[in-house]
């Protein structure tokens, strides 16, 4: 497994006491493997990110549990060792592509001063690192392309820019978070293209983060569901997508829209909304919202649990879960 | 009924520089043609959606109807009364110092003639008709959601007791729970009140869901139009059919699709002929010369010659 995490809790310290934004959060992401994390605002899926590559925003900390970069345990890192392991481990790729690049410096040069800052190489082979960066993540001309400023750039072509600096240093783990929501889909689908391909040829584990199920759809292999700072369900894309076994994710897969699918068919809808982070209900944190509910769920708290195809934190998959 | 007819709508912007920097640099005036010769109608009742990406003039079409902007050229015939508009981003369009019961009362106070009592409990039935209570009237709108606050823009929209509504990526900012909430709201009201929607979106998976016609918008030109059942069965415009296979398969079907390739021209200097030939696989010579004419709702010279169905 390249990345590890298990029984992440992170703490959001506060004049209103201590707010929970993760709470058990465990996954794995393989070599060559992209998983989804998928969820709505405020489900924790971006602090989850956050807290992997430990740029989490003061006061939240990582308060339990354990990351594990190829083994190696990350989440007691110093500052400084982090910075190491960032751009050169781990790979970045943030929602809007414009603040992710310096507007000062050519793109050739951050390229390049990235790879330098992390590889032993020449300046000679940064450029023909950065070259060849630019070229396999689609930009035509890559050798003319360099000497140009971003802003020179399409918001698309911008992306790949940022995708072949995330990959400059030859990364082992890559986080995309909502890497194609800032762009028209057109070119969202060229993008999702080029983060499968990157994993596949490239054997890079992918922790794609969006609140897009058709992104989910067409790059990830598993997909992690999260809900008010848990994971609620966690399995292969297409069993997730197609028999959810969670409530909160039948309920999401229904309330998207479909083309072709009647009209005359209402969307599924969940009423209410998402829990604030200082008010989870206690138990299960979807059991206010759940049309599926038993006591036990207000009472007491699913792990991820074996529910055939796929984890589910649910009791519904628990045979005698009716009794408390 | 025909509620509403554009013939013809284009409109330019100037996006010159200064004069005194154009004198002294010898630029040339330069105009961005944001909507392009554009034609349809709008039955009383229907719901006709805008789909376009960025850039394809969908929002500014919005708002030249919507009376904020003036055609350059054409002409806009509206046969109602009053047009409303809803929003895209609900913590903009929402006044944050006023009350959601003086903000839902606006168009009342404005529009009509009411004693407090009778706007009082008007604004009562709408908050009860979108489905928030109307003793939410006496809060802000920085208490609500972003779900919620949607919900207060169209109370307000439906305040103006509106021929037609125009709605401009009203749920864009909203999770997909969430969308799913103001979209089924919409078409229960729309049922009810039998209210005309003009809904724009860049999101196609929305638009079949609301839609009972689709106009295509590419480079401030409606490429193809179409009724939903149509379109989403049998898109014809090669633009069209791109759009639909850039739609993320979230069943997984595995459908075959021809992967999408090139980006949208910069609009300041639109491509000659057809504005979509050079990322057209059926594009040849006619289309870099000759602007195609819309014939049977598809401006394609491709589909009028028999080149593709």
């Amino acid at each position: 497994m390249i990345l590890e995490v298990t029984g992440l809790r992170v703490e959001f310290p506060s004049r209103h006491g201590n707010l929970v934004a993760l709470d058990g959060v465990s996954f794995s992401i393989a070599p060559g493997e992209v998983l989804g994390v998928v969820g709505e605002s405020g489900a924790g899926k971006s602090v989850t990110g956050l807290a992997v590559i430990g740029l989490l925003d003061p006061p939240g900390r990582i308060a339990g549990g354990e990351i594990r970069l190829e083994g190696r345990r990350i989440d007691d890192l110093g500052p400084e060792a982090l910075r190491r392991l960032r751009g050169r481990r781990i790979g970045m790729v943030f929602q809007d592509p414009l603040t992710s690049l310096n507007p000062l410096y050519t793109i050739g040069r951050q390229l390049e001063e990235t790879i330098l800052a992390h590889l032993y190489v020449s300046r000679p082979e940064s450029r023909k690192r950065a070259i060849s960066l630019l070229g396999e993540t689609g930009i035509p001309a890559p050798e003319e392309r360099l000497h140009h400023f971003p802003h020179q750039f399409s918001g698309g072509m911008r992306q790949r820019v940022v995708i072949a600096l995330a990959l400059a240093a030859e990364p082992s783990l890559v986080i995309a978070d909502e890497p194609t929501t800032a762009l028209d889909v057109s070119i969202q689908a060229q993008i999702i293209a080029l983060l499968r391909r990157i994993a596949r040829t490239r054997g890079t584990a992918v922790m794609l983060i969006t609140h897009d199920m058709g992104v989910i759809a067409e790059t990830a292999d598993r997909v992690a569901v999260m809900y008010a700072g848990r994971l609620v369900e966690i399995g292969a894309v297409r069993e997730v997508l197609h028999s959810p076994r969670h409530p909160y994710t039948a309920g999401l897969m229904g309330s998207i829209p479909k083309i072709g699918a009647s009209r005359k068919h209402k969307l599924v809808q969940i009423d209410g909304a998402m829990p604030r982070l200082g008010a989870i209900p206690a138990g299960c944190a979807f059991h206010p919202r759940c049309t599926s509910r038993l006591p036990r769920c207000s009472a007491e708290r699913p792990e991820l649990l074996d529910a055939g195809s796929t984890l589910a934190a649910c009791w519904l998959h628990v045979p005698d879960a009716g009794r408390v | 009924m025909t509620l509403l007819e554009l013939d013809g709508v284009t409109r330019d912007f100037d996006v010159s520089r200064r004069w005194l920097n154009r004198l002294l640099e010898g630029e040339p005036r330069r105009l961005l043609r944001a909507v392009d010769g554009v034609s349809f109608s709008l039955e009383r009742g229907e719901t006709l959606a805008l789909v376009g990406e960025s850039g394809s003039g969908k929002s500014t079409l919005a708002r030249l109807i919507a009376g904020l902007y003036r055609p350059t050229q054409g002409r806009i015939a509206f046969h109602g009364k009053r047009v409303q508009m809803i929003f895209q981003d609900p913590y903009a369009s929402l006044n944050p110092r006023w009350r959601v019961r003086e903000i839902v009362a606006e168009p009342i106070r404005v529009l009509f003639r009411r004693s407090t009592a009778e706007t009082c409990s008007k604004v009562g039935e709408l908050l009860l008709q979108v489905g928030l209570s109307p003793e939410d009237g006496e809060k802000y709108p920085h208490q609500f959601s972003g779900g919620q606050r949607q919900r207060i823009s169209i109370a307000r929209a439906l305040a103006g007791e509106p021929d037609l509504l125009i709605c401009d990526e009203p749920t864009s900012a909203l999770d997909v729970s969430v969308q799913a909430q103001i979209l089924n709201l919409m078409s229960e009201l729309q049922r009810r009140l039998s209210l005309t929607y003009l809904f724009i979106s860049h999101n196609l998976a929305v638009v079949s869901q609301v839609a009972d016609r689709v106009g295509v918008l590419y480079l401030g030109r409606l490429v193809e139009l179409a009724s939903a059942s149509e379109l989403f069965t049998r898109p014809r415009h090669p633009y069209t059919r791109m759009l639909m296979d850039a739609v993320p398969d979230i069943e997984i079907s595995g459908r075959a699709r021809t992967p999408v390739a090139g980006e949208v021209p910069n609009p300041l200097a639109p491509p000659s002929g057809c504005a979509f030939h050079p990322r057209c696989p059926y594009a040849y010579d006619r289309c870099v010369a000759e602007r195609p004419p819309s014939l049977d709702r598809v401006a394609c010279h491709a589909i009028e010659e028999g080149r593709i169905s």
